[in-house]
């Protein structure tokens, strides 16, 4: 597993800050603020990008492109990346946005200066599919090759796909998640239109609230979380480190609203039973749902009532959290990290926590493990994420037990 | 800094070679590992920073650091 969160610049850096509460939002850094509603965001800190490429390949390349070779890095290290069949091994990096920064850069250019002046790799830095390109190139991964751009559900899309590949046997080995940076002018400025991001800018930390009462939208974030998924005897064979098993994928559309879920959100409830029935996994047999939990008033609520439709009957105190809480929304990439922060919830027995759960909605009364993180045995764990569009991905994952 | 400095600088930091690689003979598809697009971003940083405008036809001619030198100065650069 590799990461690269507002929390942190690794898997356990970021899983240390999830664990101890921590919240990585923060005033905006990468662009002047001054003119804009909301001026804060889960930006990621310190990142040098030096350390996984070349000044070269650091000039040309947007950081949705960087954040992924850097996390594909990690998490071939962490996963002993050798000894695999090139030819049945693949990528599926999802990414809502693309090269946003990129473009509005040449635009400008383009603009100003003129078209003669526009970069030689500006296509190949925006495209969103450059993310699974770059990282199949440097890995010789010549499988099946994708990039799912389903908006916030792109990562949880990307590792479900993935999954389903090596199921049906196209591949023993992918490298998927979702990589995101669009922390830009543009896309702020575009949220804010729709009012869709939170523009409580004086105590940042406290901005992203999910399932509280004085929630007002979501806090953008960046980063990227990818996940080495491998045919069981393939992982054995090479005594690769195995952390969970991935056993069950929903993906549902609402066929509702662009961006407004349904009351009730009757388009998760299908996907959570469609990810519990592929993995033949009964309700309470649910240990642990990371929500997509976004901060967004409809969201929360509508979320809150999905779970409860597919849970409450066997099962009504699953403990739900949402990490969001702490990294922000990372958009494409944040069912890549929140796939990885599930798996490790389960890995270390540790039920992340919502933090600023400080007044609740009475509307949102499920246990959503307010403030801190608590200590829980957890042998399956549901991960969710819905996107713009209206779709809705799930993904199950099992502890995985030897023999 | 003479012309040839000044060229060979700037081939350095973008094609992120070393300075002993940078050498006037070497061919920048064969010795330095550039493709055709890594040639056309070297040209765009050259039109920039020399002010003037390449075209296709004498791009083609360019193979070596040694003939980007003889273009410049073709071009009256100094």
């Amino acid at each position: 597993m590799g990461a690269i969160t507002p929390l942190g610049n690794s898997v356990e850096d970021s899983w240390r800050g999830i664990r101890a509460g921590k919240s990585g939002i923060a005033p905006i850094t990468k662009f002047d603020t001054a003119d804009f509603d909301t001026k804060i965001a889960g930006e990621i800190k310190s990142f040098d990008p030096l350390i996984y490429v070349n000044k070269k390949e650091r000039r040309r390349l947007d950081d949705f492109i960087l954040y992924a070779l850097a996390a594909a890095e990690m998490a071939a290290a962490d996963a002993g990346l050798a000894g695999f069949d090139g030819e049945k091994a693949g990528t599926v990096i999802g990414s809502g946005i693309g090269g946003l920064a990129t473009l509005e850069k040449e635009t400008l250019i383009l603009r100003h200066t003129g078209p003669r002046r526009v970069a030689t790799f500006m296509i190949p830095s925006i495209l969103a599919n450059l993310a699974a390109g770059h990282v199949s190139i440097r890995f010789g991964l010549k499988g099946p090759i994708s990039s799912p751009t389903t908006a916030c559900a792109a990562g949880t899309n990307a590792i479900g796909d993935a999954f389903r590949i090596i199921q049906q046997g196209f591949a023993d080995l992918m490298v998927a998640g979702g990589t995101e940076a669009a922390v830009t002018p543009l896309s702020v400025a575009g949220f804010n239109a729709m009012r869709a991001i939170s523009t409580k800018n004086d105590i940042p930390e406290k901005a992203s609230r999910p399932f509280d009462q004085e929630r007002s939208g979501f806090v953008i974030g960046e980063g990227c979380g990818l996940v080495i998924l491998e045919e069981l005897t393939s992982a054995q064979t090479r005594g690769a480190k195995i952390y969970a098993e991935v056993v069950g994928y929903g993906l549902t559309a609402d066929a509702y609203h662009l961006a407004a879920p349904p009351p009730g959100h009757e388009g998760a409830v299908r996907c959570m039973k469609n990810a519990l029935a592929d993995g033949n996994v009964r309700p309470e047999d649910v240990d642990y749902i990371n929500a997509h939990g976004t901060s967004t008033p409809l969201n929360d609520l509508y979320e809150t009532q999905a779970i409860k439709t597919v849970f409450g009957e066997t099962h009504p105190l699953v403990p739900v959290s949402s990490t969001k809480s702490m990294t922000g929304h990372m958009l494409g990439a944040t069912g890549g990290v929140e796939a990885i922060f599930t798996v490790l919830a389960m890995r270390d027995g540790i039920l992340p926590p919502t933090i600023n759960l400080d007044n609740p909605d009475p509307e949102c009364d499920l246990d959503y493990v307010p403030h801190q993180s608590r200590t829980r045995k957890i042998e399956t764990a549901l991960s969710n994420t819905f996107g713009f569009g209206g779709v809705n991905a799930s993904l199950i994952f099992k502890k995985f037990a030897e023999g | 800094m003479t012309l040839e400095e000044r060229v060979m600088e700037l081939i350095i930091e973008q094609l992120d070679i070393t300075r002993e690689e940078c050498v006037p003979e070497a061919s920048f598809l064969d010795d330095l590992g550039a493709d055709s697009l890594d040639l056309w971003e070297l040209i765009m940083e050259m039109e920039e920073t020399f002010n003037l405008d390449v075209d296709e036809e004498e791009l083609q001619k360019i193979r070596t650091v040694q003939d980007v030198i003889d273009f410049l100065k073709s071009k009256g650069v100094s």
